[in-house]
């Protein structure tokens, strides 16, 4: 996303778009947080594994089908 | 300031999580035990041993569930609020909470519909175990696809908008969305793994629930947050004189 498109036309009056500056580092600390939870919740002891066992599967099961990931 | 929303964007999701769990556990868990049931049937009939339960059922759907869908509603919280940032001031005249419904409803589409259209949610009993790593590549290839076309389209319509009215560069960004989503549902391949005898209207109410669930979670995500950020704004997020 391109900062030299932002106009004073669109901003008058309304809200102050954040500098993309002050969001990149908390957009890759907030990404890396919801892909580890993602992770376990979705895919983890399914098609790949860190833990041994099934239990982590085997627990959130009900969750993983229902939210739509590729179970078994 | 970006960390106070991304806090906010978990703690709402947390709450998203827990109304999808509600959601899930009534409209959801009859179709789960449902298919458990028929699974149960159809390896009796193979004379196959029933499968040892390593996680009681009654976790499963209590405990588990909502342990699954409160993480992933935290998770998606906070990849909403960072969608939120970059498209607050960003989107027209939009005020903070016309950006939260915005946002979610792109969300909704962009993370549940379209992914879901190609590659539905699927009960138990369905799908072959062989498979289980390629249809987990091309669901996570899917929803990439989705987010990045979404990403890509919105910019193009924040640009087409400096030319165009908002309504048009609007218009003409979703118009693309759903060309460039359309030609990738069709070069990806398809996945049909539905057991012979397996209820048409069982599987029908289980995918519904599915998306229902996505619904609950983005709506609440859209609606408290953008009360949130109406009712306590932060210095971000109050109109500029």
């Amino acid at each position: 996303m391109s900062t030299t498109s932002l106009t004073p036309k669109l901003n008058s009056g309304s809200v102050q778009a954040i500098p993309l500056g002050a969001i990149a580092p908390w957009a890759i600390f907030g990404l890396l947080l919801a892909i580890v939870g993602i992770y376990f919740v979705g895919a983890e002891q399914g098609a790949t594994a860190l833990f041994k066992g099934m239990y982590v599967h085997e627990f959130v099961h009900d969750a993983r089908h229902l939210l739509g990931f590729p179970c078994h | 300031m970006v960390g106070n929303l991304l806090i906010r964007g978990m703690i709402v999701g947390v709450l998203a999580g827990l109304l999808a769990f509600v959601f899930a556990y009534v409209f959801g868990e009859p179709w789960v035990d449902w298919a458990i049931g028929f699974e149960g049937k159809m390896d009796a009939m193979k004379g196959m041993a029933e499968e040892p339960e390593l996680v009681s059922r009654g976790v499963q759907s209590t405990f588990g569930l909502l342990t699954g869908v409160i993480v992933m509603g935290a998770a998606l919280g906070g990849i909403f609020s960072i969608a939120y940032a970059f498209a607050l001031g960003r989107l027209g005249r939009l005020s903070a909470p016309g950006t939260a419904v915005v946002v979610a409803v792109a969300c909704f589409v962009t993370f549940v519909l379209v992914p879901q259209i190609k590659f539905p949610a699927n009960p138990p009993s369905i799908g072959n175990p062989d498979t289980i790593v390629a249809r987990t590549g091309l669901y996570f290839t899917m929803l990439g696809t989705s987010v990045l076309i979404a990403i890509l389209c919105t910019m193009l319509a924040r640009s087409w908008s400096q030319r165009h009215s908002a309504w048009l560069s609007t218009l003409m960004g979703i118009a693309l969305y759903a060309v460039l989503m359309g030609i990738a549902m069709k070069a990806l391949p398809t996945v049909d793994e539905v057991p012979d005898g397996f209820a048409a209207n069982a599987l029908w109410h289980f995918r519904l629930a599915s998306i229902g669930i996505g619904a609950v979670i983005w709506g609440t995500l859209g609606i408290a947050f953008g009360y949130i950020a109406e009712r306590y704004p932060l210095a971000v997020e109050s109109t500029a004189h």
